[in-house]
């Protein structure tokens, strides 16, 4: 980048007054200064998330194990589709700033084309946010517990069902000690054999607790009770990824409104770009928060 | 009222063709090596603990690294804060981080008490 930011001017130049010290416009030293506040509120959510998690005395849960569905497949696909929530925000951001140089060279068509990426990236994001939100809440099927501590996890074909024991592909799977997920492998690496038949119904006739999964929509295992552990994980889960989420769509709206207005030609009889700048700062942002909700939320 | 003493920054940041060429393969660089990054620490946390059981701290310190060098390409050429000022530079991180460190420090020794008292009496 060009400009007055790369010229070399004595301090008493720079702070003799008639001009800004950081060679920047006020518009886009205000976004800064709102970014840095907006920053100290997210790490003091994940600080806090940091400390609730490093205090606890429960075993916590595992990334991996609780966020390992893809729609429409079954299987365990562990973190790829926050991966692939991470590769669209990231690549949005790339035609966010694609779209800002653009403006530098007042190439009108090139910034609708990178800012209209932009806004689908993002819209893409939210709507992904909303599928693991309702799969978190809806959670599995519920797990139940024995006299001596001992938990199955509950499978069936049918998602919706109150009475598992005689729904469809009824099978039981014994968890782990110390994982809260049904699990796939042994630490071994010997697969896991679900048990079914009469001998399921024989451990379920046994049990002392059910619980189950979510038979509607709001009152799944986020709100009530949290299957995955601590009650505390689903409060971040949702308050951090909420946060962010929210600020994703006000993003959205955002680069839409700019989008309008580069279409209608306001910036270009302005003679500069710099509002999509300001918006990019902005949505750049948004970005940079993902990418350490996913490694503190997700990885660690 | 028009005023003709304000320097219009936003003007500045104009460039030409063959400079926003230059920038263009910044930034394609750039994507490359975050799409890179990525996949190696979604890979890192799906199947280390298969290849190396026993070692999960050290990646997770491989974690937090990785997620640095990410955010500061974001920060440094997304952002443009590496073509600003130096002084711009410092006035935006440097509070933040002084504020940020000590946060996490003092989390992280009240959260080791806290869990000491929850173990032993709670």
């Amino acid at each position: 980048m060009a400009g007055d930011a790369t010229k070399a001017l004595s301090n008493d130049v720079l702070w003799g007054g008639g001009r800004s010290p950081f060679s920047i416009s006020y518009g886009k030293m205000m976004m800064w200064f709102f970014l840095v506040s907006d920053a100290l509120t997210f790490s003091g959510l994940l600080v806090a998330y940091g400390f609730v998690r490093h205090s606890t005395t429960e075993a916590w849960p595992i990334g991996e194990e609780v966020f390992r569905a893809l729609p429409f497949l079954h299987g365990s696909y562990p973190l790829i589709y926050v991966a692939l929530m991470t590769a669209i925000l990231i690549f949005s951001s790339v035609t966010m700033v694609l779209a800002v140089e653009a403006g530098h060279r007042m190439d009108k068509s090139g910034v609708i084309k990178w800012l209209f990426a932009t806004v689908i990236g993002g819209a893409f994001f939210v709507g992904s946010q909303a599928w693991e939100w309702s799969h978190f809440n809806h959670g599995s099927g519920g797990y139940i517990a024995m006299a001596d501590g001992t938990k199955y996890w509950v499978e069936t074909t049918d998602h919706d069902t109150h009475d598992p024991a005689h729904a469809d592909g009824f099978q039981l799977v014994k968890a782990l000690p110390g994982h809260y997920l049904l699990p796939d492998t042994l630490p071994g690496g010997a697969k896991v054999e679900p048990i079914s038949g009469d001998a399921a119904q024989s451990i379920w006739k046994n049990k002392v607790v059910y619980m189950a999964g979510a038979p509607f929509p709001w009152s799944g295992h986020g709100i009530e009770y949290n299957e995955y552990g601590p009650q505390q994980y689903a409060n971040f889960f949702y308050f951090i990824t909420g946060f962010h989420g929210f600020h994703v769509f006000s993003g959205v709206i955002i680069n839409l409104i700019v989008l309008l207005m580069a279409v209608r030609g306001i910036f270009h009889r302005r003679g500069h770009y710099e509002m999509v700048e300001k918006a990019g700062l902005y949505w750049h942002f948004v970005d940079l928060v993902w990418v350490f909700v996913f490694t503190f939320f997700y990885l660690l | 009222m028009e005023r003709d003493d304000i320097i219009e920054y936003s003007l500045d940041a104009h460039h030409s063709e063959e400079q926003g060429k230059k920038i263009r393969r910044k930034i394609w660089l750039v994507t490359l090596l975050l799409a890179v990054v990525t996949t190696v620490e979604v890979a890192l946390g799906a199947y280390w603990k298969e290849w190396m059981p026993g070692s999960w701290q050290m990646v997770k310190w491989t974690f937090v690294v990785l997620t640095l060098v990410k955010a500061a390409y974001i920060v440094m050429t997304f952002m443009h804060l590496g073509d600003e000022r130096r002084n711009i530079r410092a006035i935006i991180l440097l509070p933040y981080a002084l504020f940020i460190l000590y946060l996490i420090f003092i989390a992280i020794w009240e959260s080791q008490y806290v869990h000491f008292l929850w173990q032993n009496y709670l």
